[in-house]
């Protein structure tokens, strides 16, 4: 640096010249990096998507036995209003015979309600009601099979179909996110 | 010297041509009132959106769509989440196909947009002889003058002067350019009762209503003021210490 | 002179790949002009601005729909519900302004002070190519929020091509995509708006380039003699261009946060309707005093190649200019003109704003001719007639009462 002082006071002036370009610079990159979250955080759900994210279900209309399917975020959920033998196959099923353990118990909350995403764990597809061996889904991409609490039976899926949070706003309706 | 004045003069001239189409393109000169929300320190008055808001839906939704606006956006006016979700559902909201493939109607939600008076345009001007009843949202940015204009029009319904002739159907208006507007005058003493108990003059619903036009337009400016504040303050701050760093790294060279 | 360092990573990168040397011999070490003044620090403000709008654009392209059924919808949804949308729509859209309101000072600089004169004439065509893809974008840019404005400004300008003779027509439909500004256009639009910028950033490059071959320019228009007119980039320049960054930063700011709409049109935000006419039909201010020109011929095609030739004919610059003398502090009446020709180029602007009636029509005639006149006759007869005042010996010696004698004029035979 081609800067040349020009008296013997410099050691004085170089302090407090440092203590400047300190000060400039640390001010200048908290700016940068404050100028900068904007451009990160649009990259974020939009106050639209947002306002979608939770989505209201009437149950009343479903029979049992029947499955319904809604779109919650985008995504495909099963929500199955279950017949005793139905509540009884998923209450009844031993954990030895799980490829993803989890009591019935565990993924309800009324026993006739079932609310899973109807997205197969392996890689992605949506599975079919009311088919395969075990009473509830089979997956035709790859043959995985899911039973009445839609608990992985067969692979090559390695975990159960996941259950969204939800609350009973009624007896007869629901709140999905 | 020479310099600054030349650069003044410029300026000036700029400023008197530019100002130019703005006057010629209003027949009378808008008068500017005091908004709440002008100014760099401005902000909404929530009570005069809300009432504005009333004016709107009693009056104006009749014919105009405000479809850039979602019952959710209520939220910012001062309604909490309870009284929007009411509110939306007073409303019946064309959605659909169902599994039969017919569109049905369902309850307003949050999400979703205000309704629309007419499905389309066609349907609006079917109703009206031709004319379509703009579309709100943005109206107090697409006129120059904004809230000026919008309080002033919906004032300055009055008799035609001498020799003016207005055809039947439209109304005469003195800052509608041309003076001959479609829209019959909206706005009576008294139309609407305001929860606030404020009285309902013609004056008070005009100047409530474009307070709420100017929200629906720009319902992030309260947000872009304080933001600004806080970004200025930080680059004058920082525009100081780079002057003295120039000043000192420079000190040698001259 | 090879970067110096103790790291070994560096030294390992800049062995395959000089970008530390490079950088070095062009941004620290680079021997720069030692008396520039503030209107040298426009160019790196163009660049600045130049960065900020692709970085603005790509973020906002993320939410823009270059559909005309969605596209005002979408900067809609940007202003509203995206998170910073209207921060970004804001910063873009006066940016745009502000890229102009810097390059157009940058350009007078080059004027004033002989820049565009040998040995830099290249370097002020790639200025001027740059100007003109710069319009193009900006042009392109305003068609896609899909207002009353851009379509009616896409319309006007579009058809302006179908004045060139035979061909016009065809030119005119092979733009359009069709039988008039419609949703093919539209998306032609958003991808060459989105393509020119990078294309902008090649030109640049070449610009500097050029640049450094010779140097900057400076105040005195004499050149460096040695290394007592020079000082290195960094640090003199580098805190510089950072000071005024923060001073134009906190203008941008002031019109983005305050005045967002001050410079835009009002009928923008109507959305687009090809059965309704707007009253006055007008570009945005960077675009008015070539709008201005085009409307004062009262042939189509005579104001379409009037309009391109006041852009053209800066191309010819550097020997209409007769001068050998740079830099106008010394060319007594070359100043009095230039001043002339900056009012000439604001009452274009100002004609342009307004409809082309009455007084505005013979003015804009006025002004349009003078634009030319001040061009093609009264600089080369100024740079022959002129009397310039005595050259500085060097730029480290500008006062005469140095000791030593003033170095005469230099010989009209300047290559």
């Amino acid at each position: 640096m081609t800067t040349i002082t020009k008296d013997g006071g410099a050691s004085d002036t170089k302090s407090r010249r440092d203590f400047l370009y300190v000060a400039a610079s640390a001010f200048g990159a908290v700016g940068a990096a404050a100028a900068i979250w904007p451009f990160i955080n649009q990259m974020n759900p939009s106050a639209d998507v947002l306002a979608l994210s939770s989505t209201e279900v009437d149950l009343a209309p479903i029979a049992a036995g029947m499955i319904v399917t809604v779109v919650w975020r985008g995504k495909p959920v099963f929500i199955s209003h279950r017949t005793a033998k139905e509540i009884s196959e998923a209450q009844n099923a031993k954990m030895s015979d799980l490829l993803d353990p989890q009591a019935d118990a565990d993924r309800v909350q009324k026993p006739e309600w079932l609310v899973v995403v109807g997205v197969c764990t392996h890689l992605g597809c949506v599975p079919l009601g009311h088919q395969g061996n075990f009473d509830g889904w089979f997956c035709p991409c790859h043959g995985s099979q899911y039973d009445t609490s839609g608990r992985v039976r067969v692979g090559p899926a390695p975990a159960n179909l996941p259950v969204p949070p939800y609350a009973f706003l009624t007896d007869t309706k629901i709140r999905i996110g | 010297m020479r310099k600054q004045l030349t650069a003044a003069a410029v300026a000036l001239l700029l400023a008197a041509g530019l100002g130019g189409p703005a006057f010629a393109a209003a027949e009378e000169a808008v008068p500017s009132q005091h908004w709440s929300f002008f100014g760099a320190f401005g902000t909404y008055d929530r009570a005069a959106l809300q009432r504005g808001y009333q004016v709107y839906k009693e009056v104006c939704a009749a014919c105009h769509s405000m479809k850039y606006l979602a019952f959710r956006n209520l939220e910012d006016i001062g309604l909490n989440e309870a009284e929007v979700k009411a509110l939306a559902a007073e409303f019946q909201i064309a959605d659909g196909p169902n599994d039969k493939g017919e569109m049905f109607e369902r309850p307003g939600r949050p999400s979703d947009h205000f309704k629309p008076p007419f499905p389309n345009d066609q349907a609006a001007r079917a109703a009206f002889g031709g004319a379509l009843p703009p579309d709100l949202s943005l109206m107090a940015k697409a006129r120059p003058g904004g809230p000026d204009y919008t309080a002033a029009l919906l004032t300055g319904f009055k008799d035609a002067p001498a020799g003016f002739k207005v055809p039947e159907g439209l109304y005469y208006n003195e800052y509608f350019p041309g003076h001959k507007i479609a829209m019959p005058p909206p706005l009576s003493d008294g139309q609407v009762t305001f929860a606030d108990g404020t009285k309902a003059s013609v004056q008070q619903m005009s100047r409530d209503v474009s307070t709420f036009l100017m929200w629906a337009a720009e319902p992030k400016l309260e947000d872009r003021h304080r933001l600004g504040l806080k970004v200025v303050i930080f680059l004058l701050v920082l525009c100081g210490l780079f002057f003295f760093a120039k000043r000192k790294i420079w000190a040698e060279v001259h | 002179m090879a970067f110096q360092t103790n790291s070994k990573l560096v030294k390992w990168i800049d062995y395959r790949l000089p970008i530390f040397t490079m950088a070095q011999h062009s941004l620290i070490e680079y021997p720069t002009p030692k008396n520039l003044s503030y209107l040298w620090n426009f160019g790196s403000l163009a660049g600045i601005v130049l960065v900020i709008q692709i970085v603005t654009g790509i973020v906002l392209a993320m939410h823009y729909t270059p559909h005309i059924d969605f596209a005002f919808a979408s900067v809609e949804h940007i202003m509203r519900d995206v998170n910073y949308g209207w921060l970004l729509r804001y910063m873009h859209a006066n940016g745009a302004s502000a890229f102009f309101f810097v390059v157009y000072i940058h350009i007078f600089r080059g004027f004033y002070y002989g820049s565009y004169k040998s040995p830099r004439e290249v370097l002020w065509f790639l200025g001027i190519l740059i100007l003109l893809v710069m319009m193009a974008t900006a042009f392109m840019g305003y068609v896609l929020p899909w207002g009353q404005m851009s379509y009616w400004g896409a319309t006007v300008i579009t058809n302006l091509f179908s004045a060139i003779p035979v061909v016009g027509e065809h030119i005119v439909t092979w733009l359009w995509g069709g039988y008039s500004i419609g949703n093919p256009t539209l998306n032609r639009f958003f991808s060459l708006h989105y393509l020119l910028p990078f294309v902008l950033v090649g030109l640049v490059m070449l610009h500097l380039m050029a640049l450094h071959q010779h140097g900057s320019n400076n105040p005195l228009g004499i050149d460096r003699k040695g290394p007592q007119d020079s000082i290195p980039f960094h640090p003199y320049y580098t805190v510089k261009d950072l000071f005024g960054l923060m001073v134009f930063l906190v203008v941008f700011s002031i019109l983005m946060f305050y005045f967002p709409n001050a410079l835009g049109e009002p009928d923008n935000y109507i959305p687009a309707n090809p059965l309704v006419t707007p009253a006055h039909i007008v570009p945005e201010w960077y675009l008015l005093p070539f709008y201005a020109i085009l409307r004062s011929v009262p042939d189509k095609l005579g104001g379409v190649l009037l309009m391109f030739s006041s852009i053209f004919i800066l191309f010819l610059l550097p020997w209409l200019d007769t001068s050998p003398v740079r830099s106008g502090r010394f060319r007594p009446l070359f100043k009095q003109f230039f001043l002339i020709f900056i009012i000439d180029c604001c009452v274009l602007l100002v004609v342009g704003a307004n409809p082309p009636e009455g007084m505005f029509k013979i003015v804009g005639r006025i002004a349009t001719a003078y634009y030319f006149i001040h061009f093609l006759i009264i600089l080369p007869l100024v740079g022959w007639f002129e009397r310039p005042r005595p050259l500085p010996q060097s730029i480290s010696e500008p006062v005469l009462g140095a000791g030593a004698a003033p170095s005469p004029a230099p010989a009209r035979e300047k290559a």
